[in-house]
């Protein structure tokens, strides 16, 4: 059931009251903007790992 | 002509994709007269051409110009499109791998057509077609504004280089079909990584710095702000926007066509975590909103009448002119307009196979397999030459007000092709009076808007609920079709018109 991992990547990315403040900042950007910046590639690998592992069980079948 | 050197390269890019777009009909070569290799380049799409083709598709001319002017304007809420273009991949992952399999099992080139396949209803794929294809018409428009105002921002007058751009694309998507646009995402997603990966270095060192570009921005529109008691104010806006705008995506016809025309649903997967790669460089492209707005722009002379013309649309094109020698602003320009060449292409197309499956073949006379596909052609035609008219006949406002609605009407096919490639639960009638009163409720919320807001306030159990229109209403359509398909499966089941078999989905 790797497929919750589908599930995080709904949370992750509109956790808005979580994600809608400033601080902390990272080079100069406000949290709001850095945090979903970061959840791109962080949702890129959930997805990826996804994938390999419904590949796996493929092959294996 | 303002800018002679940005002018010229913008001019030599663009005959350079028009070119490959004839050229492209003799790649991975098959036969034209057939509507599969026309409309959908023969499934034949590998991992890396259906990353460019799908991405050329979906971040489009309006994308580029639209987002950074909404952060340019409004501020944060603006951003709610890198939230909804992650969370359109995990709803890719689930839902279209399987589409393509039952497609590819039943020759459907169409959203539409699995419909009509698995309910056995032609009145309900007639309903799923004609809403997309409304849908495209105003998206197809909101491109040429997209060409026109970089057009425009090199100082080139009147609506000839327009109309002349719009010519050769029916020209070499008449002849080259799917192809064109394959092979032209290539060089358009070139040009869009290297204009906004030079723009996110150069612009913020001559502004000082990303801390003194957010510093520039007024409080008010650095963060969404703070619901009052008892609400949820801007929080659900954001969160609904970028959820209901993700689920109606793949949903238009012209999305629909290019992950059909890829050559696996194991390619649609591994695509599903590639393509957030875009979305990476769309964050980006949104905060040159922000660098428009801190840069000052909009109270310098030279931009003055740009503004005045173009609105905050004119941001972007405004802010590669301020920062950017003459050259590269062509190379911007020219990244821009055939991003509107792209998604304006296979948008036609898409809507084509819609009109030759959907509406010709099941209403029209009979038609065999080459007279089909040349009704494709022509009908392609029609759609950009309809385009093109719409935008110098009305005011640019009506496009960007029938987007609006499209966005909402599109995400009432929800159930009907998404939902449906898990569950035959649902009956067709039922389907089709959701469909309705999801598209009848949504205008009438957009109608109380003045068709210039997405966002209506909901009331419930005393606690008021901000909602992206679409996002509420396809529940609502959601609800009633499962409601009503209980008595009506029960009086007159539907279920033995299902022409697809359950290892049709197996994927």
């Amino acid at each position: 059931m790797t497929k919750i991992l589908l599930l995080v990547v709904f949370v992750i990315n509109l956790a808005v009251p979580f994600f809608n403040r400033t601080d902390p900042t990272l080079f100069g950007f406000p949290f709001f903007y850095w945090y979903q910046m970061v959840a791109v590639p962080v949702s890129s690998l959930l997805i990826y790992a996804v994938f390999r592992a419904e590949d796996r069980a493929e092959t294996d079948e | 002509m303002i800018h002679p050197i940005a002018t010229g390269v913008f001019l030599a890019l663009i005959a350079f994709v028009i070119v490959l777009g004839f050229v492209a009909g003799r790649w991975k070569a098959g036969d034209m007269s057939h509507i599969e290799e026309w409309g959908l380049g023969g499934r034949r799409f590998g991992t890396w051409v259906s990353w460019f083709l799908i991405g050329g598709d979906t971040y489009t001319a309006y994308t580029f110009i639209a987002i950074p002017a909404l952060m340019f304007g409004a501020g944060a809420i603006g951003f709610f499109a890198v939230p909804y273009t992650v969370v359109c991949y995990p709803i890719l992952f689930l839902v279209f791998p399987k589409l393509w399999k039952v497609a590819r099992n039943h020759g459907y080139i169409t959203g539409p057509e699995f419909v009509r396949g698995r309910y056995g209803n032609r009145w309900l794929a007639l309903a799923i077609g004609v809403t997309g294809i409304f849908a495209t018409m105003p998206y197809i428009a909101l491109q040429l504004v997209g060409m026109q105002t970089v057009i425009g921002a090199l100082g080139i007058p009147g609506h000839i280089p327009l109309i002349v751009a719009f010519a050769v694309l029916a020209a070499f998507t008449y002849t080259s079909g799917l192809r064109a646009p394959a092979m032209i995402a290539i060089v358009k997603d070139l040009l869009i990584y290297l204009t906004v990966i030079v723009a996110v270095i150069v612009v913020p060192i001559e502004l000082g710095g990303f801390g003194s570009i957010f510093a520039h921005i007024a409080p008010s529109k650095l963060l969404l702000a703070k619901p009052p008691a008892g609400s949820t104010g801007s929080y659900t806006s954001y969160a609904t926007l970028a959820l209901g705008s993700a689920m109606a995506l793949f949903l238009y016809p012209h999305t629909t066509t290019a992950i059909l025309s890829s050559s696996g649903a194991r390619v649609i997967k591994r695509n599903a975590s590639l393509l957030p790669a875009y979305t990476f460089v769309l964050g980006l492209l949104a905060l040159l909103g922000f660098m428009a707005a801190a840069a000052g722009l909009k109270s310098m002379p030279q931009f003055a009448d740009g503004f005045a013309h173009y609105g905050t649309s004119f941001a972007i094109p405004a802010l590669m002119l301020y920062a950017f020698p003459s050259w590269f602003v062509g190379i911007a320009f020219a990244a821009i307009a055939i991003g509107a060449l792209v998604p304006a292409a296979i948008m036609s197309i898409a809507s084509a196979n819609i009109f030759t499956r959907d509406i010709w073949k099941e209403f029209g006379p009979p038609t065999n397999g080459s007279v089909e596909t040349l009704i494709a052609k022509l009908f392609s035609i029609v759609m950009i030459v309809g385009a093109v008219v719409f935008i110098l006949a009305i005011p640019n406002t009506y496009a960007v007000q029938l987007q609006l609605l499209g966005g909402m009407w599109v995400i009432q096919t929800f159930p009907a092709i998404a939902l449906s490639v898990f569950t035959r639960f649902f009956n067709g009638w039922a389907l089709l009076i959701g469909w309705a009163v999801g598209i009848v409720s949504a205008t009438y919320l957009a109608a109380l808007n003045h068709l210039t807001g997405a966002i209506w306030a909901f009331h419930i159990l005393g606690y008021t609920v901000p909602s992206y229109i679409a996002f509420a209403t396809v529940i609502l359509n959601i609800v009633v079709a499962g409601v009503l398909s209980v008595p009506f499966n029960a009086i007159a089941s539907d279920r033995a018109r299902d022409a697809t078999k359950a290892a049709d989905y197996a994927a």
